[in-house]
């Protein structure tokens, strides 16, 4: 949801918050400045664990939330006793970040698994959704985002502009509603919701060592009836979720080409007598496209929050849906085991994304 | 409830009119600088706000039934019926009028706003300035917090706030202010950036440096010299950030975390109803406060990205620069402030 102002951020890659490598500059080259990236890691998940920590134990124990109305005050204060959670916070805290340290997330209070098991069996649902939702938001994304640049306030660019803020205006789990109403029931063309028929998934239970990402299950069963309607499920999700994403990426490549079109080298060009197409495609739109990497590391987050949403609206079963789930059962300790592990991921994929930043454009390492 | 709706949140920098006139007022400013497109899209947007406010204030009166309202005269309203005379949108899947309910969800909607921009703008301006003014120790602690924070996806932030605030299940006015909390930990984080980087410029200009000379204790430079020339920014970020808490309000709701159908109307919830309406075809009941959410937010974005393209001279419609306009900072409380083409290179700065 943090799309309209984290575009703002376009030509900044992202150093500006680090204080330790601001003390850098001018020494070092690109092996410091990776360092210091990952180092920073370590306090962002320390900030955000603890942080989830203390905010979700400040509202009492965890089994009095989930089981409060069900049990006796007896019961209930023999299941607190045995859980630990009568100890003081602070050892229940160090305890919690010797066990997070360990890659002990918890285990879920309503159906008594590791988080670190939720994760992975869910973890490839949300991974192959975002991966796809990606793919819709380059394709749509960066072509409109170069027209709208060409063409500049004449009307493709303000139908395009309109529809990127479209893009981001609606709630991702309105575009699914509408899509689900357009083409699943009202068309009848594609399926209402889940991951694939239910055929289908029991075609995928017999492989051996499924990967958990269905395209793949299903091409190595090399059924090409499974592929399609695992494809089938895919579409509507992909869209809604790519959709949000294409709004951001589409004004990211506009503002930046507009932006590349004024500098000096594509005067430069302009003046040695180089066609305005290939101004335009060669010199302003390449290096208009580095800051989308950037962006994507936002993406991420952005993904995650919208993710949850689409996955309910289309019982997609990933993480997101899972959360879900889990925020009905009031099961927190699930709650904060899979937000503390998302925070985790988050944190890698944001220093993935600056390493290749730093790789791709030097000004990004000083 | 009416008198909080009469701050719409573009209004936020406290400029003196008596001292400017009000064509030097934001959003006015603006609108005189732009031209042609990007004119339409601020006028659009602006009518679309205008709309919106004009719905939450005067709600009682053009809703035709009350937000939790089952019954009349004649009987139950019946669920899932569809649009009738009686029934402009049809009922819901729990037998409320639709149209109702997307009328009052407006005022739901900008009380949220409004507790959350006052509360984000409170704590984040304060935390800024105090951070970018004495630096420190403390400066990189609450840097390092606030990039934690905003790095992390918002709306589970805001469900974990939601959960210690209301344990999820909430009453009118503690489930809005729920809403608006979880919501000002998310902004936090942006404001404090914001505020940091333009405190961290202008305390080291030479008019802070005199005031120091002179004697001028630490609150008085603070308020009085940093303050006031460090909000430039902030009308564009309080639109963003109006439509981002109308998104995360409706994802809350849509989760369940929101405001419960008899204490408030509030269209994430009304989605979350219709969820299972769509499946067997029925449109009228999530069509209606989805558009409702749309609307609200096109409007209150296409007058942030508005204020954003005409703040940045890359973006301003050519036609603009001949109208002689084109080298003046806009949204300035104190006049153009160093001088540099952007109006906008703190928030560049600072937001990844």
């Amino acid at each position: 949801m943090t799309t309209a102002v984290t575009e703002l951020a376009a030509g900044d890659p992202a150093q500006e918050d680090a204080p330790a490598a601001r003390s850098r500059r001018g020494g070092g080259g690109l092996g410091s400045y990776l360092l210091v990236r990952f180092l920073l890691i370590i306090p962002t998940v320390f900030i955000l664990v603890t942080t989830v920590f203390f905010l979700m134990r400040s509202t009492g124990d965890p089994i009095t939330a989930a089981l409060g109305g069900r049990l006796t005050a007896e019961e209930l204060a023999q299941r607190v006793s045995e859980a630990g959670y009568d100890r003081p916070l602070f050892v229940q805290y160090l305890e919690y970040l010797g066990n997070v340290i360990t890659g002990d997330f918890g285990t879920t209070l309503s159906d008594r698994r590791p988080v670190t098991e939720v994760l992975t069996t869910f973890g490839a649902a949300t991974l192959e959704l975002a991966v796809y939702a990606l793919i819709v938001a380059f394709v749509v994304g960066i072509p409109f985002g170069r027209l709208a640049a060409y063409a500049r306030d004449r009307w493709p660019d303000a139908f395009l502009r309109v529809f990127a803020i479209l893009c981001y205006a609606t709630p991702v789990f309105f575009t699914g509603l509408v899509l689900k109403l357009v083409f699943a029931s009202g068309l009848g063309w594609l399926p209402v919701a889940g991951r694939a028929s239910t055929r289908a998934e029991i075609e995928l239970q017999f492989l051996d060592d499924p990967t958990g990402i269905y395209l793949v299950d299903a091409l190595r069963l090399g059924d090409s009836e499974v592929v399609l309607d695992v494809l089938e499920h895919a579409v509507l999700p992909a869209l809604a979720l790519g959709l949000l994403t294409a709004g951001v990426f589409l004004r990211l490549v506009r503002t930046n080409v507009i932006g590349t079109l004024g500098t000096g080298y594509v005067e430069a060009a302009r003046s040695r007598g180089v066609a305005e197409r290939r101004l335009l495609r060669k010199h302003a739109y390449r290096p208009a496209l580095i800051p989308i990497i950037t962006v994507i590391g936002l993406q991420v987050a952005l993904l995650m929050g919208g993710a949850v949403l689409t996955e309910t609206t289309f019982e997609w079963k990933g993480l997101g849906f899972q959360l879900a789930q889990y925020l009905q059962a009031r099961d927190f300790v699930a709650v904060q085991g899979i937000v503390a592990l998302l925070a985790v991921i988050v944190a890698v994929t944001n220093f993935v994304v600056d390493v290749i930043a730093a790789l791709i454009d030097p000004r990004v390492r000083y | 409830m009416a008198t909080s709706v009469t701050v719409p949140p573009e209004d936020a920098p406290r400029t003196d009119p008596s001292r400017r006139g009000w064509r030097r007022l934001p959003v006015v400013h603006q609108l005189r600088q732009s031209v042609g497109l990007q004119r339409g899209m601020l006028v659009a947007g602006l009518l679309l706000t205008a709309l919106f406010l004009l719905t939450a204030l005067f709600a009682p009166l053009l809703a035709p039934y009350g937000h939790a309202q089952l019954r009349d005269a004649d009987g139950p309203f019946g669920a899932q019926q569809p649009p009738s005379a009686e029934h402009w949108l049809g009922t819901t899947v729990g037998g409320y009028d639709v149209f109702s309910r997307v009328i009052h969800g407006s005022r739901t909607a900008i009380l949220v706003i409004v507790v959350a921009i006052v509360l984000s703008l409170f704590a984040g301006v304060l935390l800024g300035l105090v951070s970018g003014y004495f630096g420190g120790w403390l400066d990189r602690v609450l840097v390092v917090v606030c990039d934690a924070v905003y790095a992390f996806p918002s709306l589970l932030l805001a469900i974990v706030m939601a959960i210690v605030i209301s344990g999820g299940q909430s009453s009118l006015f503690g489930g809005i202010l729920a809403a608006a909390i979880s919501i000002t930990v998310v902004f936090i984080p942006q404001y404090f950036r914001v505020v940091r980087a333009e405190t961290v410029r202008i305390k080291n200009e030479a008019y802070v440096e005199s005031a120091r000379v002179i004697g001028a204790g630490h609150w008085r430079i603070m308020t009085r010299h940093v303050l006031r020339n460090a909000t430039r920014t902030l009308p564009l970020i309080l639109t963003l950030n109006a439509s981002e808490a109308i998104l995360t309000l409706a994802g809350l709701g849509f989760l369940g975390f929101g405001i419960e159908p008899t204490a408030a109307a509030e269209w994430g919830y009304d989605l979350n109803a219709a969820l299972s309406d769509v499946t067997s075809g029925i449109w009228w009941t999530s069509i209606f406060p989805g558009l409702a959410i749309v609307l609200v937010v096109l409007g209150l974005t296409l007058v942030g990205e508005s204020l954003n393209d005409l703040a940045d001279p890359r973006l301003r419609s050519r036609r603009a620069v001949t109208a002689g306009e084109a080298a003046e900072t806009p949204v300035v409380p104190g006049g153009v402030l160093d001088g540099g083409p952007g109006g906008l290179d703190g928030i560049e700065e600072t937001h990844r």
